[in-house]
């Protein structure tokens, strides 16, 4: 139904022309979903963008055809553009929230595209908008046909989107990252409706993602790309069990999976043993009925209600739950940016929560107390270079000055991994796994006892992810740190932590050792959360077979 | 365990290349730093390098049309109006220049108070700011120099108040969205205490919007500064200032002498043209971002 041959799409930019997507070419049969995976800019977005025909400012499609139905997208004219796209080709993107209207109801956003391609009459449209949101199995549609899209979580809005994408009949949906930034059982729930629907209909459907394991459990296909360029085209379980392009390899081995080890999501070739991890038994933090309540105008928000947990001396405790859980306040309350409203934070048997947060960065305990932020873009001071950033906390929290001040830094560059001549750079001159190092560097700064990592992989590929992860143990080796890891994915959490520790609704609904949570899961919110991760198929058994040796 | 594939031999542009770099890149830029040059020479050196005494009258030549010993001609007593023109630079600029540095530093501490803290500080601080934008601003300035007294400093205090609103705005925007950024969180981690965080790591960040500011409101300083003089507030004749400049010849425009009051007009045109180009190019030499 579709077939891209030789398609490349190239950008204008100050640097000259840039080729984004380099001559790919592939099929796509009538009812048939192929994933197209590839990491931060490989041109999979671009691709998609090429074939609507919404490419920015700049970019256009150099050569190549992609035919659909007998038309060549490629060439064809703006007013044959706007007949396909909606009514042919739709298209859900990446943040739901931005896709709608902000101002007007959801119902007259979905009655909107239906009489623009008149599939409704003024007098029908709202039942019949009221008839596709039921569709995508929005609960009480007639009561949501009246909400805007801030009073929708995320889910929902996503829902109301490819309520709007549906609403025309297309034949081929392209979905550009649909899930990113839902929680994991939002994102099971959206994909499993796209997958129903788009099979009930029998339309075919492209599904853009960085996430492998995702792709391959919902796409019949993938294509690999990397660099603008398909590097590798098949089934999901063939190219798990079997990657013939050293690229695919390294993805399929980067993505966490159960039954994987830190050092099996490196490439073979750089898998060095991994240090014992022996957790020691003195407890470090102690945190007792922990409460934190808000005022808002609409009466107090309970965001966490009396948590109890202890964290020993060496160990790496995972904190799970999804939006909204409570976890960031939890994390912000330990590292002491936020008082707590009741309970008792004890550091080394000292009440650190007694200390207000304004105090606290006068306390011997600061530099003990460290955290690695979720965004590394965003934590890092963008008129900093690194190396300004890596010694500030040294500057302000010890003596050592010049020379010693530099060796320093120099060597907590080296022990996470960053170039010495990157440390001139500032942060928008650095990739986003550099960055990453640069605020691992900045927190172990101090050699803090005690660090706090608030997903701090979240916004990386999965590449990227497998050697921070890997950094991070090796720093919790060579440093005897305990950590704390708050984090929305299990799979990764699996791999660093011993302990875990789930909270739902600003309570802890389950923790225990890592092992026993994940594997026998006791509250059903936690069987919940490990059912609805995506579930990559098995690698190939020499690739598990070596990783064992 | 290192993804050290790209590291280009190339160093990071140093303050002077990157300053070069943006002139190329731009030639509004080029143009508007070229003739801020310009300007800055006659601010400078204007008096040793004008061709007549600027107070000298010479009631035989008055009203002399542009020829090749008074470029711009002579005004009513006989003065060069080149000469006055190129000397009133140094007043005019220096007015702006301390105008808008006073509206600046009052106008940053506290949009960066208001925006950090927030709070009460916050809203009785925006409904002052209110206030003063209630006013016709060219009037109250006007009420300023009437009422404190009509000098030169005073010219400057006016100038600066009714600016203040402007940056204090603009900073207390930019501090609130940076508050609770996460390289703001990292800072109190490191140690910096609230003010430090402020000052050394949040502030500068609201830098290259402030130029902008910056650029247009030397601009409007200096109309402002020649509008007060111009309806006899604040410079006195025979001082030479654009402002004065303008009003004295405007007396002579409808008596065919158009030179008296148009070129004073050319300049002080020029001068704000001036800064109003400069506003992108100061920006992207301020913001580290636009360095590759």
């Amino acid at each position: 139904m579709l077939h891209i041959s030789d398609l490349s799409v190239s950008f204008r930019t100050r640097r000259g022309e840039v080729e984004a997507v380099r001559g790919i070419s592939f099929d796509l049969a009538a009812g048939e979903t192929l994933g197209i995976v590839g990491e931060s800019g490989s041109g999979k977005s671009v691709t998609s963008y090429a074939l609507m025909r919404i490419l920015d400012a700049g970019g256009r499609i150099k050569a190549g055809s992609a035919v659909f139905d007998g038309r060549d997208l490629a060439q064809a004219a703006e007013r044959d553009m706007q007949r396909v796209r909606g009514r042919e080709i739709s298209m859900i993107f990446q943040n739901p929230r931005a896709a709608l209207n902000p101002i007007r109801k959801v119902g007259h956003q979905l009655e909107d595209v239906l009489r623009r391609h008149g599939r409704a009459t003024r007098s029908n449209a709202r039942a019949k908008a009221i008839e596709a949101l039921e569709a995508v199995r929005i609960r009480d549609a007639r009561a949501r046909y009246d909400a805007y899209p801030f009073e929708l979580s995320g889910g929902m809005c996503q829902r109301v989107v490819f309520a709007i994408a549906l609403a025309c009949g297309p034949r081929l949906l392209i979905a550009d990252e649909p899930t990113t930034g839902l929680d994991i059982t939002t994102q099971k729930a959206v994909m499993d409706l796209v997958r129903d629907l788009t099979r009930d209909r029998g339309m075919s459907s492209i599904l853009i993602t960085h996430d492998l394991g995702l792709a391959a459990q919902y796409c019949d296909r993938l294509a690999v790309m990397k660099d603008g360029q398909i590097v590798e085209t098949g089934a999901a379980s063939a190219l798990f069990a079997d990657p013939q392009h050293p690229y695919t390899r390294k993805l399929v081995d980067a993505t966490p999976r159960p039954g994987a080890s830190l050092r099996d999501l490196l490439p073979a070739e750089v898998r060095t043993p991994l240090a014992d991890h022996e957790p020691g038994t003195r407890p470090l933090v102690q945190v007792r009925d922990l409460v934190k309540i808000f005022p808002s105008k609409s009466g107090p928000v309970h965001a966490v209600k009396g948590i109890s947990f202890t964290i020993r001396e060496g160990q790496s405790v995972g904190l799970v739950g999804e939006s909204g859980c409570g976890k960031s306040t939890t994390s912000s309350m330990l590292v002491r940016l936020l008082d707590r409203t009741s309970g008792d934070i004890l550091f080394d048997g000292f009440d650190i929560a007694g200390v207000p947060a304004d105090k606290f960065v006068r306390d011997a305990r600061r530099s003990q107390i460290q955290m690695v932020f979720q965004d590394a873009t965003d934590s890092l001071n963008p008129r900093h270079s690194a190396r300004q950033t890596i010694a500030d906390p040294i500057l302000r929290m010890s003596d050592l000055r010049g020379a010693a001040l530099t060796a320093r830094v120099e060597e907590l560059a080296t022990l996470c991994g960053l170039p010495l001549p990157l440390l001139d750079r500032f942060p928008h001159q650095l990739s986003g796994g550099q960055k990453a190092r640069v605020g691992i560097a900045r927190a172990i700064a101090l050699d803090p006892k005690f660090l706090i990592l608030d997903e701090p992989t979240a916004a990386l590929d999965v590449s990227i992810q497998a050697v921070v992860l890997n950094l991070l143990a090796d720093l919790r080796a060579r440093l005897g740190m305990t950590y704390l890891f708050v984090s929305h994915d299990l799979n990764v959490v699996r791999l660093l932590c011993d302990h875990v520790i789930v909270m739902q609704g600003g309570e802890i609904v389950e923790q225990g050792p890592a092992a026993q949570v994940m594997e026998a899961p006791s509250h059903p919110y936690t069987q919940t959360l490990l059912s609805a991760a995506p579930k990559p198929p098995a690698a190939r058994p020499s690739l598990l077979k070596s990783a064992a040796e | 365990m290192t993804d050290a594939t790209d590291i280009p031999d190339r160093k990071p542009d140093g303050a002077g290349a990157h300053l070069l770099h943006v002139l190329r890149e731009n030639p509004v830029t080029l143009l508007s730093f070229s003739m801020f040059a310009f300007f800055l020479v006659q601010a400078f050196f204007g008096a040793m390098l004008v061709p007549h005494d600027p107070l000298a009258t010479n009631s035989a030549n008055a009203l002399q049309p542009p020829d090749w010993t008074h470029w711009f001609g002579t005004d009513n007593l006989g003065r060069d109006v080149f000469s006055r023109v190129v000397v009133a630079t140094r007043l005019d600029l220096t007015i702006s220049v301390l105008a808008v540095a006073i509206s600046f530093v009052i106008g940053s501490l506290l949009g960066a108070v208001a925006g950090y803290w927030g709070g009460w500080i916050d809203a009785v601080l925006n409904r002052i700011l209110d206030t003063i934008m209630a006013f016709p601003l060219f009037v109250l300035a006007m009420g300023i120099v009437a009422a404190l007294g009509n000098t030169i400093e005073n010219i400057i205090y006016a100038t600066a108040l009714i600016n203040i609103p402007f940056y204090a705005r603009l900073v207390r925007a930019e501090v609130n969205i940076r508050r609770e950024a996460g390289f703001a969180l990292a800072a109190r981690l490191s140690g910096n205490s609230h003010l430090r965080t402020l000052a050394f790591h949040i502030f500068p960040n609201a830098l290259p919007p402030m130029m902008v500011q910056v650029s247009l409101n030397m601009g409007w300083a200096i109309l402002n500064a020649a509008g007060l003089s111009f309806i006899g507030l604040g410079v006195r004749p025979p001082t030479p200032e654009w402002g004065i400049l303008v009003a004295e010849g405007a007396n002579y425009i409808i008596s065919g002498h158009w030179w008296v009051a148009l070129f004073p007009g050319l300049w002080l045109m020029l001068a704000v043209f001036t800064f109003n180009l400069m506003g992108d190019g100061l920006r992207d030499i301020v913001d580290p971002r636009r360095r590759t």
